[in-house]
């Protein structure tokens, strides 16, 4: 009882971030237990880091979107990015650095920082727009990352780096050289270290910066300006660095998403797939459906939209005709005021308290 | 020396001259009251002294200080706070994040020690939250601080809005039309924290307002605006009297 009391006693943010984490923490041992015992499948195995890296885009794309309240569509061209730098400097070190415990910290600090820096560059060029404008910008820029990665080649031999836009054979290696970065091949034999435990620490990290960032002063300047961008301005706050900060912080995340998903295959290419429009959506999703602004939400969405198609295997082509019916289904019942006041009178705990009253009247 | 002192200030939107040769001075500590029918300039001229708007001709000086052209943020970093006539809040933040966005600028931590909880994160929020609360206090909104804004009274929301003002600590208050849509006591109420506020933070205070109970009541000055010029300037009485003043609000 007296460690309640402590509980209790925090401000209201603070009990919000023990409670994910440790819903996090106990599904990871969950999970890891069943791992043991062989219960989970190969399939659900191979979900497990996914799942980690969508629930840090849709947290990281939740701070563009929900936070500052502006819509970015190229969220994917971040993450491509990262995962590109993180597993080029993997690549190239995987000699030098043998320990992965020093080599994949370094490769996502790369990832997350070569991510921020184009983030910040885009952003002071496309944050002028707002609205419709800035998402159609932010889709292209996203397009264009992933297209001129596909077209670039990068090898390194004795004399140092060789770059070319046209093929390999332009690169004009020496014998010894080594291409790593082969177009639209993209960047094979990265080493497989994102591991479960090491993507869900990130998740924590990556939750953990944004709240506290949301309940700190350049925080709050954000979501003034979210909110009233004429007030936030006679107040005295500068906008522009602001927007600014928080679209380079949500594409370092981002960065930090793509890294871990590169360690996580064998063959990196920049396809429409994983890196293209599609994707990008895909992440917004999860944030509208989890809840602008709530950081919670969009990892709770990121995991169960990520799952939903998996279940629905069994449906074979009409599997992704559910996924939009149930996808629809969930928004309404999160959202219409209806379901959110018949959810207010039907809470867990709620219900658990009349049934017990009734049981005590009926004894 | 004169807290705001603006002159030949003026402004067209295309053949429209909305703001023409304003003259004006703000000794420190004065009440001045900003009237004029609908459309006479009042709001356009609040746009150019808080920076919204840039002037076409003449200047301005706060404290000694010129800040013709400046933006809206290094004007407000200067000194003057302004609410405006549609209420502008924070409305997804509690009142107590209002207030807090308010001291900004004069209370500050770097982005970092935010994120990693560095000690100078406790302890200027714990400075912060001091600070926001004795203004809430004042405002008599210390029992509402961690409700929404927007969930707040109508009466309520106006009064935060003085409060973040405040709290930016300026040298001087511009109040768009601050009892717009109040009831009697509210107005009432109103008044006695506008003159309560000017003694406790030491503010000069710039204010439109239509209710003329309240003009009369409080504003020392009185400058009459019409159809972007000057029609009066001085005491209440003499400009509430002025037949010119009372021709333009009522017609002949």
């Amino acid at each position: 009882m007296k460690q309640w009391k402590v509980f209790n006693q925090l401000n209201k943010s603070t009990r919000a971030n023990v409670i994910t984490i440790g819903v996090i923490a106990i599904i990871y041992v969950l999970c890891q237990l069943l791992i043991a015992v062989g219960a989970l499948s190969n399939l659900m195995q191979g979900l497990l880091v996914p799942l980690c890296y969508y629930s840090i885009l849709a947290v990281s794309l939740n701070l563009t979107v929900g936070i500052l309240g502006e819509l970015s569509l190229g969220h994917a061209g971040f993450m491509c990015i990262g995962a590109f730098s993180g597993a080029f400097f993997s690549r190239l070190t995987e000699n030098t650095i043998t320990s992965p415990w020093i080599r994949f910290p370094l490769a996502i600090m790369i990832g997350a920082i070569f991510a921020a820096l184009f983030g910040g560059l885009i952003g002071i060029v496309v944050l002028r727009l707002r609205g419709d404008y800035l998402a159609i910008v932010t889709l292209a820029f996203g397009e264009i990352i992933k297209n001129i990665i596909n077209v670039l080649y990068i090898g390194i031999d004795g004399s140092g780096f060789h770059f070319s836009m046209k093929d390999s054979l332009s690169l004009g290696l020496a014998k010894d050289g080594d291409i790593i970065l082969n177009g639209a091949k993209g960047i094979t034999g990265t080493p497989n270290d994102t591991t479960f435990t090491i993507a869900a620490l990130f998740l924590i990290v990556v939750y953990l910066i944004i709240t506290n960032l949301v309940n700190s002063r350049s925080g709050r300047a954000i979501q003034a300006i979210r909110d009233n961008r004429i007030a936030a301005e006679s107040v005295g706050i500068d906008i522009t660095k602001f927007k600014i900060l928080a679209f380079t912080l949500s594409a370092a995340m981002a960065g930090i998403a793509g890294v871990l998903y590169s360690h996580n295959i064998s063959t990196l290419v920049a396809t429409p797939k994983n890196f293209g429009y599609n994707m990008s959506i895909m992440i917004l999703v999860f944030v509208v459906l989890g809840g602008m602004g709530n950081i919670r939400g969009s990892i709770i969405a990121a995991v169960l939209l990520t799952l939903l198609p998996e279940y629905l295997r069994f449906m074979q082509d009409y599997r992704m005709l559910i996924y939009a019916i149930v996808l629809i289904v969930m928004m309404i019942f999160n959202w219409n005021p209806a379901c959110i006041a018949w959810r207010k009178n039907h809470t867990i705990k709620g219900t658990l308290l009349s049934l017990l009253k009734k049981n005590r009247k009926e004894a | 020396m004169a807290m705001l002192s603006v002159k030949n200030l003026g402004i067209s939107f295309g053949g429209l001259r909305a703001v023409d040769s304003f003259n004006i001075t703000i000794e420190k500590g004065e009440l001045y009251g900003l009237i004029g029918p609908n459309g006479a300039g009042k709001t356009t001229a609040f746009n150019l002294l808080t920076g919204v708007y840039k002037p076409d001709s003449g200047v301005i000086t706060l404290d000694g200080r010129n800040i013709t052209g400046l933006s809206t943020i290094e004007i407000n970093k200067a000194g003057i706070a302004r609410t405006f006539q549609n209420i502008r809040l924070f409305k997804n933040m509690t009142v107590l994040d209002n207030v807090k966005i308010g001291l900004h600028n004069n209370y500050k931590y770097s982005t970092a020690s935010g994120i990693l909880r560095l000690p100078s994160f406790f302890k200027t929020e714990k400075l912060m939250n001091e600070k926001a609360f004795d203004i809430l206090k004042v405002f008599d909104l210390d029992q509402e601080a961690h409700y929404l804004s927007a969930n707040l009274p109508y009466g309520k929301q106006r009064k935060l809005e003085i409060a973040r003002a405040l709290a930016t600590n300026p040298k001087m208050l511009l109040l768009d039309e601050p009892a717009a849509g109040m009831n009697p006591s509210e107005t009432e109420e109103l008044m006695k924290t506008i003159t309560l506020i000017r003694k406790k933070y030491d503010v000069t205070i710039l204010l439109i307002e239509h209710d003329m109970k309240l003009v009369a009541g409080i504003c020392e000055k009185i400058f009459v605006l019409n159809f972007g010029m000057e029609l009066a300037n001085g005491r209440p009485q003499e400009v509430l009297n002025n037949p010119e003043v009372i021709k333009a609000y009522l017609g002949e």
